[in-house]
């Protein structure tokens, strides 16, 4: 039996490969391959035939960042005079409309604001929780790192304020690639990989969940793509609290790092990967915002099982060169196209 | 190769397969029905590989659409216009020849033809057209023309359709494409294209192009109002004709896109039904060298997953693509050749810049 047959023996008997395995798998197996092994995998895990998504917004409370990421085509630096913070009645309305439209969450994200001060955000989450019954997911890593720095209070004080004033989960955002050689150069500013580590450590230990993401197809080498699920997977075996993991293609329009844009077959090998990797995050997420609905419908075969958001709105790729837009209606066909059951569900994938 | 199915019905339909027996019409029911989408794709990249090993076929083309003025008007199409209607356009052939110069320096293999019905057009100008072509692109192979175009020229040359076929191909016609077909089927017929010529016709007359020694490729518009049953019925009429005749190059399946069309309310064909298409048509089609994924109509990014899903040619660069864009297509309008390249590199396939007739050419 060669090498990598036993390794997809160890995938059929439900054992965990590392990375080196992982790797091998990823290099060598042929794509429909990885695809048939991940769509078991998920049925392993999911054996029902539901394919959930959520009903959310994406919220960016200000545009302005002090973090200047190379790969990120959304942000102003303050000098430039085309910031905005988001206005009360802004918030408002957008999220009056989030909950006409069926929507349980909102996703609250900035900017890494230089001005903005602790007391910002917990007017921001108060305004919020006085005004709204919403599950507010917010702040990525990167965020909550800024704003401790900032206030020069723990990572751990920080987010029990803030979770006080009514944040209750925190998307995975922010961790792109969790190698500091590569986050060095694309994203020297942000906080390093243990630092956001310890954020998702600190919000599972004070029970918050999170998501986790992950930024592929800019310079990364293939193997940073396993040393960053290996990372995860780690942190999952001491928490339990990720709930579901999200890898997505670098969009380079309109950024600094001049690269060509992973193929769909290149996102959905993956994908796969991730599926088969991971044996400790339950749902493993289609990206329709950089994929279209064309390939995110085919991730469902490829060890998705979930949509992700409708996204009412949603800036931050867009301003990358890519708008791709589903209505809820639309997601329910794909689902439904596909062979599966469409299920909404809250930020905990709890059916609605 | 074994293939572990979740849906164990296509594991009859697999060892059919490696018998190399042929599948029936409720086997090909069943592949559509089927929603183990990665079992399906696995059988048909088995007799993919089979016939094509590792190679992926592209061709760097042009297309040409010469007037989109048509008497036809079908009711899925968003391209044509009447004659006096805003927006509607017919090429001289001195346009066409300024266009044919504009990209002379590149190494376009072929000329791709089609266009409406214009009753302002007579004979003359289709022999002008070709003979324009091949004067200004003598190297490149002039593939034009659907069976309904044929159908039409015979009338307006006053002759049958075994002379009009001599006369275009003294011209240089060289090969035609499969368009017109739609579905064969009189009920679609009569619903969405009852000006156009029905399926009898159609066949009839792409059977005397083979017969005279001129390959064409065959099509299926699918995603409008057509049943399962009527799309294998389709296949396996293409199979029986293909069976006699051995004219048939490729078959591309083209997705309906319903914008600006009188079928707007029908939404687009989503990717498990493209991927389906490609899949049966790969394993219907057992007679048929090649099956294309035409990026134009599903996208780059699915054109690209099909490979692996029985597709074998991804069609070509073409630049500027007309008809489906009218209908709302999201597709780039043309691609180069280094990113049909990079498409099928990054697919894990070899990729093959070929002719019309599937030469692999060895340009450096």
């Amino acid at each position: 039996m060669d090498k990598l047959h036993k390794i997809i023996e160890k995938i059929n008997v439900n054992e965990r490969i590392d990375i080196n395995e992982g790797l091998k798998l990823f290099r060598q197996a042929d794509f429909l391959t990885l695809a048939s092994l991940a769509n078991r995998k998920r049925f392993y895990y999911h054996p029902d035939k539901i394919v959930t998504y959520v009903v959310d917004r994406n919220i960016n409370y200000t545009n302005i960042c002090a973090s200047g990421c190379r790969f990120c085509a959304f942000f102003v630096t303050h000098d430039m005079g085309q910031g905005y913070i988001i206005s009360k009645q802004d918030l408002f309305d957008k999220i009056q409309e989030t909950l006409r439209l069926g929507g349980t969450q909102i996703l609250l994200q900035g900017g890494m604001h230089p001005h903005l001060d602790l007391d910002y955000y917990i007017d921001l989450l108060t305004y919020i929780k006085e005004n709204f019954d919403i599950h507010i997911h917010g702040f990525s890593p990167p965020e909550i790192d800024f704003i401790a720095k900032k206030s020069s209070l723990s990572i751990e004080k920080t987010l029990s304020i803030l979770k006080k004033a009514g944040l209750s989960s925190i998307p995975g955002g922010g961790a792109e690639i969790l190698c500091d050689e590569i986050r060095q150069k694309v994203s020297p500013n942000k906080c390093s990989s243990e630092e956001w580590l310890e954020v998702m450590r600190q919000a599972h230990m004070q029970g918050m969940r999170s998501s986790a993401t992950m930024m592929f197809g800019h310079i990364e080498k293939d193997f940073h793509i396993f040393e960053h699920m290996d990372k995860l997977r780690n942190l999952q075996d001491e928490t339990h609290g990720f709930t579901a993991f999200i890898p997505w293609t670098f969009q380079p329009d309109n950024t600094k790092i001049l690269v060509n844009k992973k193929t769909a077959v290149e996102y959905l090998r993956v994908l796969a990967m991730s599926r088969l990797f991971f044996d400790n995050i339950d749902n493993i997420q289609a990206s329709w915002v950089t994929q279209g609905d064309k390939i995110a419908q085919t991730a469902l075969f490829f060890g998705a099982n979930d949509m992700g958001s409708t996204m009412i709105e949603e800036n931050v790729v867009a301003s990358a060169g890519v708008d791709f837009m589903l209505s809820k209606e639309e997601v329910t066909r794909l689902i439904t196209k596909a062979g599966f059951e469409p299920c909404q569900r809250d930020c905990y994938y709890n059916l609605l | 190769m074994d293939i572990s199915f979740i849906d164990k019905r296509l594991e009859g339909i697999y060892s059919k397969v490696l018998n190399k027996s042929r599948l029936s019409k409720e086997d090909g029911i069943y592949i559509y029905e089927t929603h183990d989408l990665i079992g399906l794709g696995q059988v048909a990249n088995h007799v993919r590989r089979s016939l094509h090993g590792n190679k992926a076929f592209y061709i760097y083309n042009q297309h040409l659409n010469y007037t989109n003025v048509c008497k036809n008007r079908c009711r899925f199409c968003a391209y044509a216009r009447d004659r006096k209607e805003k927006g509607a356009y017919t090429w001289s052939i001195e346009e066409i020849e300024k266009r044919l110069l504009e990209r002379i320096d590149e190494p376009v293999n072929e000329l791709h033809i089609v266009g409406g019905l214009n009753e302002d057009l007579s004979f003359d100008y289709f022999i002008d057209l070709l003979k324009t072509v091949k004067k200004v692109r003598p190297n490149a192979t002039i593939k034009a023309f659907t069976s309904v175009e044929i159908d039409y020229l015979s009338t307006l040359a006053g002759l049958s359709i075994e002379q009009t076929i001599q006369q275009l191909k003294q011209a240089g016609l060289e090969m035609m494409p499969g368009g017109g077909a739609e579905i064969l089927n009189s009920r679609i017929h009569k619903e969405l294209f009852p000006r156009k010529i029905g399926h009898e016709r159609w066949l009839e007359i792409v059977k005397a192009v083979h017969k005279a020694g001129i390959k064409t490729n065959a099509t299926m518009l699918y995603g409008h109002i057509e049943t399962i049953e009527e799309r294998v019925d389709h296949l396996i009429t293409l199979r029986q004709l293909q069976d006699e005749t051995h004219g048939f190059s490729a078959f591309i399946p083209l997705a309906f896109h319903s914008e600006n069309t009188k079928l707007a309310h029908i939404p687009p064909t989503t990717a498990v039904d493209d991927l389906k298409n490609v899949a049966a048509a790969r394993l219907l089609l057992d007679n048929f060298d090649h099956i294309k994924a035409y990026w134009v109509m599903i996208g780059e990014k699915l054109a690209q997953v099909a490979l692996s899903f029985g597709a074998d040619d991804l069609d070509g660069t073409i630049i500027e693509e007309r008809i489906t864009h009218m209908a709302g297509a999201k597709s780039a309008k043309g691609l180069t050749k280094e990113q049909m390249e990079e498409m099928i590199t990054k697919a894990g396939f070899e990729p093959v810049e070929r002719d019309s007739f599937y030469n692999s050419i060895n340009s450096s």
